[in-house]
């Protein structure tokens, strides 16, 4: 296995070819901080393991970096510009185009067809109701759930549900894949059915993953992996 | 437990009747798993937090709304009762009762001094004390003395003010006293009571011996009113009793939640389904508490509220006790049961709730039932409410309406699940917002019935009040260039006394042209009909025809344009009152008649006052036509002119001014009053909506983290809220329409006004903006990322 | 390079001798006490590995007392033996199954030395992954025969990760019973 270079602990600055990256992101909830400090870096293509217990900051990390969260302090960086000086049209607009989002669960509208879900990333970005759904139907196709392209989530299987997920998320092409705990409600079979095509899917479209779990079968599935605790994010080298 | 170690020991259990407090049958409850079951309910609506109390308010305060509803309209016919109490008793014989009384001590001499200002009526009466101890009319202390006036609270407030001017004016008099609240119809009536010392019976005063007599001229209500008060009581409280309905399962969302947690626990259907209901109760009842109270409060304020010139006293808005008990029975009861019977529906499971989905199609034929039963009721009433005296079936029509009206409600869910199956394609927002209708039409159609209802009874309600209007209203003619015309009429005139008064009439600002003559209609010997005579001098005459060459002891003659009638040939005897002969007619010449200002010509006879036995005539009248300026003032100075000749003369607008008033003001009342509806409406809409929004929490954050713009989803939210409103309200215009048709039958009015629904209809889409607009918020507030968070 | 048994006894004892000079006695009860449990140390095993040190330089003799007893040696650690208990704490044990007696002995020694048991946590838990990550490779490109052969490693691998991340919430826990 090549290890990727490896990245010290707290080294959060956008080192040159990273394409998110952030450094010491402050966020406090009430009076829980559920960021203090933390760092972040991925480049193009890469599958970073978010790990570390409950609590700890995991998800919030990832909503910063996604730009859904605003942290009090510290910087977000896509493609070199700061996420949180993008007002909030644009943010919403790179969350369309650029970034994919699966999570745990009740991420399906409930009302429509897993194929209008899928197509739903598609459609918000101005695509046709036609061409999004003949593409979010190649996804659901490479993701094994064509079959169930007709019913709603709620007459499917967990497995099968994720699936769908994974395919509106890889659909519209994005260049960072933010995946939450998307095994979390699944059986072991089905979470690895689950990892399995959605690290092939992005590894062939070239998206990078910011994969949060505390799974650690599942985060396996990644290039490395980042521990957060205390709010802080530790990045571990694939070797010493 | 105990029964089954019982059972172990052989002793003989109690198996066949069943009834053992183990194995008793499920779905089979005795009184006290009833008690204990809606206790557990209550105290979940009071235990829930804050946002359990929110969920209870709402529906108390919903509950609360209808109740205050209802108790008002259980206290209309309180109300009439005692507005026609009052008015009989501070009637005193103006008609026949008293006028033959001798003067006593205790004798007073009335007469009608009623006028009009500003188109409101005053009521106003002439008194006079024919000895030292007269009867008074309720709420009057002393009758005044000459030139004093004792008025009204609200009178009195209206003579001090700079707009009570030219009023004071005309009542000319020093204001000594008020009337008390008993002699009043309502507390902002205005009436006065003016002392007099010329007048004698028989000149247009009667002579009383007690007040409280039944007004003799009493009429039976106009059968069209009767038909518009029958069709706006059915219509505005069926949608109030929707609302109730509604209201009662505010949180629904929730409770179910609960409702399945409770059966997690091994509560069973039925218990859960008691509980449910020991839930709606305790909103219920304190709605019906809150609407008590919103009665009382509201019944303070009816006291400054006038409408159409009415008022009503506090003390006489009471429900009758039968009316009044209903109400509070029948509102907790069918909370209850409008609770278990939308649980029904619903399989509570216990892992969550299971709506018995994937429902099979509505079907149509039993929708149609009802209103086809309502056509089938109203069609054959065709023209019974035409013409006088016409009798008003109110039981039949009043069915026939809940049962049209009531099918809206029928239909709409079957409508909307049709239309909203069908749709397609669109926008994102579009698709959102029909895949949720096609996944629970139910819920949307059952909020908007009620918003249906109100607007297809209004629609009707208006298309009655256009027709009922296009018949009353008189076109108008005058216009600042023409002038206004006035007719005046009064009793008991003399030559002179019209000659002063016409001469009056002509001196007063605003006055361009008064023509008045003293006429009388008198029986003629060998005929059915009778003639008209004007007396006047012959600068008068000269006016009403063309008599260039007139002289005093002259008599003319204008002949009618058809048939012989109206100027008898000379010789004819002419009958007084009594039937005796009092005149033969002269030889006249025939001359042409001047048409007046209104059309027309006089015809009969016109005689100076020398040539006719004027002290003979029977009843001898002043008749005059003004045109003045086409102002309120120039009227009300003419009113002034004619009340202070005597107060009891008549004042006509060529154009009925007040009632079209009268009509615009209903018609702006029936709207306001849809409105209101569909603000409660509206407001349960909203309730549902943020509920909806709030179970939606999670997906909305997922849905703005895919980067899904704001607009998206509030444009969501309104389509789901347009969609099953406008289909409601285009199902209500067609019903609306098709009802009013049907009662204008009834009168055998022509349908006027076809567009009439419009205002409402657009009443309906403030609804749909104001629901969006209050579930806005929310939805931003639902949007924020915290939804996503797990841990 | 060195030489590390499975269960390093000799680091163990070494660490030990971290806190202070101990004669072989007080160590093998030292051991016993905290890491023996159900294997207590045979007195013959702490004389031959103390030999075996001295011979290698990790520690001295710090003085002999007089009595009867076979060995009344009392060894402290050389600044060699400090560097040689470092590496072997910092340095993460190849990810095998029942691996714990291990780990919790070097968290332990950690904690008794003052070092941050945290950063060995760590490092092991990123071994632990590398390997999960190669097999995870291996399985994805495998039959299933492969599969579930690696499968099973993994799951046991996760069991200690877990072991490794419930251990490291509770260093401050532990850290205050293995030094009152």
């Amino acid at each position: 296995m090549t290890a990727h270079a490896p990245a010290g602990p707290h080294d959060g600055g956008a080192g040159a070819g990273s394409l998110l990256a952030a450094s010491d992101l402050h966020k406090t909830y009430g009076s829980t901080a559920a960021l203090d400090g933390a760092g972040f870096e991925i480049r193009a293509g890469e599958i970073v393991a978010v790990m570390g217990p409950s609590g700890s900051g995991k998800s919030t990390l990832l909503h910063c970096l996604a730009g859904i969260v605003q942290p009090d302090s510290g910087t977000v960086t896509y493609r070199g510009e700061t996420l949180s000086r993008m007002p909030d049209a644009r943010r919403s607009a790179l969350r369309r185009r650029d970034f994919g989002f699966v999570f745990q669960f009740g991420q399906l509208v409930p009302e429509l067809s897993c194929l209008e879900n899928a197509a739903l990333p598609l459609r918000l970005s101005g695509l046709g109701r036609r061409e999004a759904e003949s593409r979010a139907s190649s996804w659901l196709e490479r993701l094994e759930v064509d079959d169930v392209r007709g019913q709603r989530p709620g007459q499917v299987s967990g497995g099968q549900g994720q699936r769908v997920a994974v395919a509106r998320a890889l659909a519209a092409g994005p260049s960072v894949l933010f995946a939450d705990e998307p095994t979390g409600a699944l059986d072991s079979l089905n979470g690895e059915r689950v990892m399995q095509l959605l690290t092939e899917a992005a590894r062939e479209t070239g998206a990078a993953v910011v994969l949060v779990t505390h799974e650690s079968r599942v985060a396996a599935y990644s290039d490395r992996e980042v521990v957060v605790r205390d709010g802080r994010a530790r990045s571990m080298a694939g070797a010493l | 437990m105990s029964a089954g170690t019982a059972t172990r020991e052989g002793a003989p259990a109690p198996v066949e009747d069943g009834s053992g407090p183990g194995d008793r049958p499920a779905g089979r409850a005795r009184p006290a798993d009833w008690g204990r079951d809606l206790a557990m309910g209550a105290r979940f609506a009071t235990s829930g937090g804050r946002q359990g109390w929110t969920r209870t308010l709402l529906t108390a305060v919903g509950v609360a709304l209808g109740v205050a509803v209802l108790l008002l309209a259980a206290a209309v016919p309180q109300i009439a009762a005692a507005f026609d109490a009052r008015e009989e008793a501070r009637s005193g014989g103006l008609g026949t009762a008293g006028h033959y009384a001798e003067p006593t001590e205790k004798t007073v001499l009335t007469k009608n001094a009623n006028t009009h200002y500003r188109g409101t009526t005053l009521y106003g009466r002439l008194l006079q004390a024919d000895g030292s101890s007269p009867v008074r009319p309720p709420g009057l202390g002393e009758i005044p003395a000459a030139g004093e006036l004792v008025v009204s609270p609200a009178l009195k407030e209206l003579l001090e003010s700079p707009e009570g001017r030219a009023l004071a004016k005309r009542l000319d008099g020093r204001v000594t006293g008020t009337i008390e609240e008993d002699g009043l119809l309502g507390p902002a009536e205005l009436a006065f009571y003016k002392g007099a010392d010329d007048l004698s019976a028989g000149e247009g005063a009667d002579r009383v011996e007690e007040f409280g007599a039944p007004e003799s001229d009493e009429r039976p209500l106009d059968p069209a009113l009767v038909l518009l008060i029958v069709v706006a009581c059915t219509v505005l409280i069926m949608p109030v009793a929707v609302f109730i309905a509604t209201a009662v399962r505010f949180g629904g969302e929730q409770r179910d939640a609960r409702l399945a947690a409770l059966r997690l626990v091994g509560a069973d259907a039925a218990t859960t389904r008691r509980m449910a209901a020991g839930e709606a109760l305790v909103g219920a009842l304190l709605g019906v508490l809150l609407g008590g109270w919103f009665f009382l409060l509201g019944r303070v304020f009816v006291g400054r509220i006038e409408l159409f010139g009415f008022s009503v006293h506090p003390a006489d808005v009471a429900p009758s006790l039968g009316l009044g008990a209903l109400i509070v029975v029948a509102v907790p009861v069918t909370s209850v049961a409008v609770t278990i019977f939308a649980l029904r529906g619903v399989a509570i499971e216990p892992l969550g709730l299971v709506r018995k989905s994937e429902q099979r199609p509505r079907r149509l034929w039993w929708r149609l039932v009802p209103p086809a039963a309502g056509a089938a009721l109203l069609l054959p009433l065709a023209g019974s409410v035409a013409g006088e005296g016409a009798s008003v079936s109110g039981v039949q029509i009043t069915a026939a309406v809940v049962l049209l009206l009531g099918g809206v409600a029928l239909l709409l869910p079957w409508l909307v699940e049709r239309i909203v199956g069908w749709l397609r394609g669109g926008p994102v927002s579009w698709q959102l917002a029909t895949r949720r209708l096609q996944l629970s039409s139910g819920n949307a159609s059952r909020a908007v019935s009620g918003i249906t209802i109100a607007v297809a009874g209004a629609i009707a309600l208006q298309m009655l009040f256009s027709a009922v209007e296009a018949d009353q209203t008189v076109q108008d003619e005058s216009s600042a260039e023409k002038g206004s015309v006035v007719n005046i009429y009064g009793t008991h005139a003399t030559v002179g006394s019209a000659d002063t008064l016409t001469a009056q009439l002509r001196r007063t600002d605003g006055v361009r042209e008064a023509v008045g003559y003293l006429q009388a209609y008198q029986e003629v010997r060998g005929s059915d009909d009778g003639m008209t005579i004007a007396v006047g001098h012959c600068a008068t005459l000269r006016r009403i025809a063309r008599i260039d060459d007139c002289r005093e002891g002259e008599v003319y003659k204008v002949p009618p344009e058809e048939g012989e009638t109206g100027a008898p040939p000379a010789g004819t005897a002419v009958l007084g009152e009594d039937g005796k002969q009092i005149w033969r007619t002269p030889r006249a010449r025939t001359v042409e008649g001047i048409e007046g200002p209104e059309g027309g010509k006089l015809e009969g006879l016109l005689a100076t006052p020398s040539a006719v036995p004027v002290d003979a005539l029977d009843s001898p009248n002043y008749q005059a036509w003004v045109v003045t300026d086409h102002t309120a003032a120039a009227l009300e100075k003419l009113r002034t002119a004619v009340f202070r000749a005597d107060p009891a003369y008549n004042v006509f607008e060529r154009l009925d001014e007040e009632t079209s008033a009268e009509f615009v003001t209903i018609r702006r009342a029936v709207l306001a009053a849809a409105v209101a509806v569909l603000l409660l409406i509206g407001a349960s809409m909203a309730v549902s909506m943020v509920e909806q929004l709030r179970e939606r929490k999670r997906q909305l954050s997922v849905l703005v983290a895919f980067g899904t713009r704001r607009s998206t989803l509030s444009a969501s939210v309104l389509w789901q809220t347009a969609v099953p409103v406008v289909l409601g309200i285009g199902l209500a215009v067609v019903f609306g329409l098709g009802l009013g048709w049907g009662l204008l039958r009834l009168m055998k009015a022509p349908a006027g006004d076809w567009l009439v629904f419009l205002p409402v209809a657009g009443a309906g889409a403030g609804v749909i903006g104001l629901v969006t607009l209050v579930s806005l918020p929310f939805l931003w507030r639902m949007m924020r990322p915290d939804g996503l968070r797990t841990e | 390079m060195c030489i590390v048994s499975a269960m390093s006894i000799s680091h163990t004892l070494l660490g030990l001798l971290e806190s202070g000079p101990r004669h072989g006695y007080d160590l093998k009860r030292a051991f016993d006490e905290r890491f023996g449990h159900d294997r207590p140390l045979h007195y013959g095993q702490v004389y031959s590995t103390m030999s075996r040190l001295l011979k290698n330089g990790l520690v001295e003799v710090d003085g002999i007392e007089a009595g009867g007893g076979p060995d009344r040696k009392r060894y402290a650690i050389t600044d060699a033996g400090v560097t040689d208990v470092a590496g072997w704490l910092a340095r993460p044990e190849k990810p095998e199954p029942y691996l714990q007696s291990t780990l919790y002995t070097k968290v332990v020694l950690a904690l008794l030395t003052g070092r941050d048991a945290g950063d060995l946590l760590d490092g092991q838990r990123a071994e632990h992954l590398r390997l999960m990550r190669e097999l995870t490779k291996r399985k994805q490109g495998g039959d299933l025969a492969d599969q579930l052969i690696c499968d099973h490693a993994l799951f046991h691998l996760e069991a200690d990760l877990r072991w490794l991340e419930l251990t490291a919430a509770r260093l401050d826990k532990l850290a205050s019973e293995v030094r009152p």
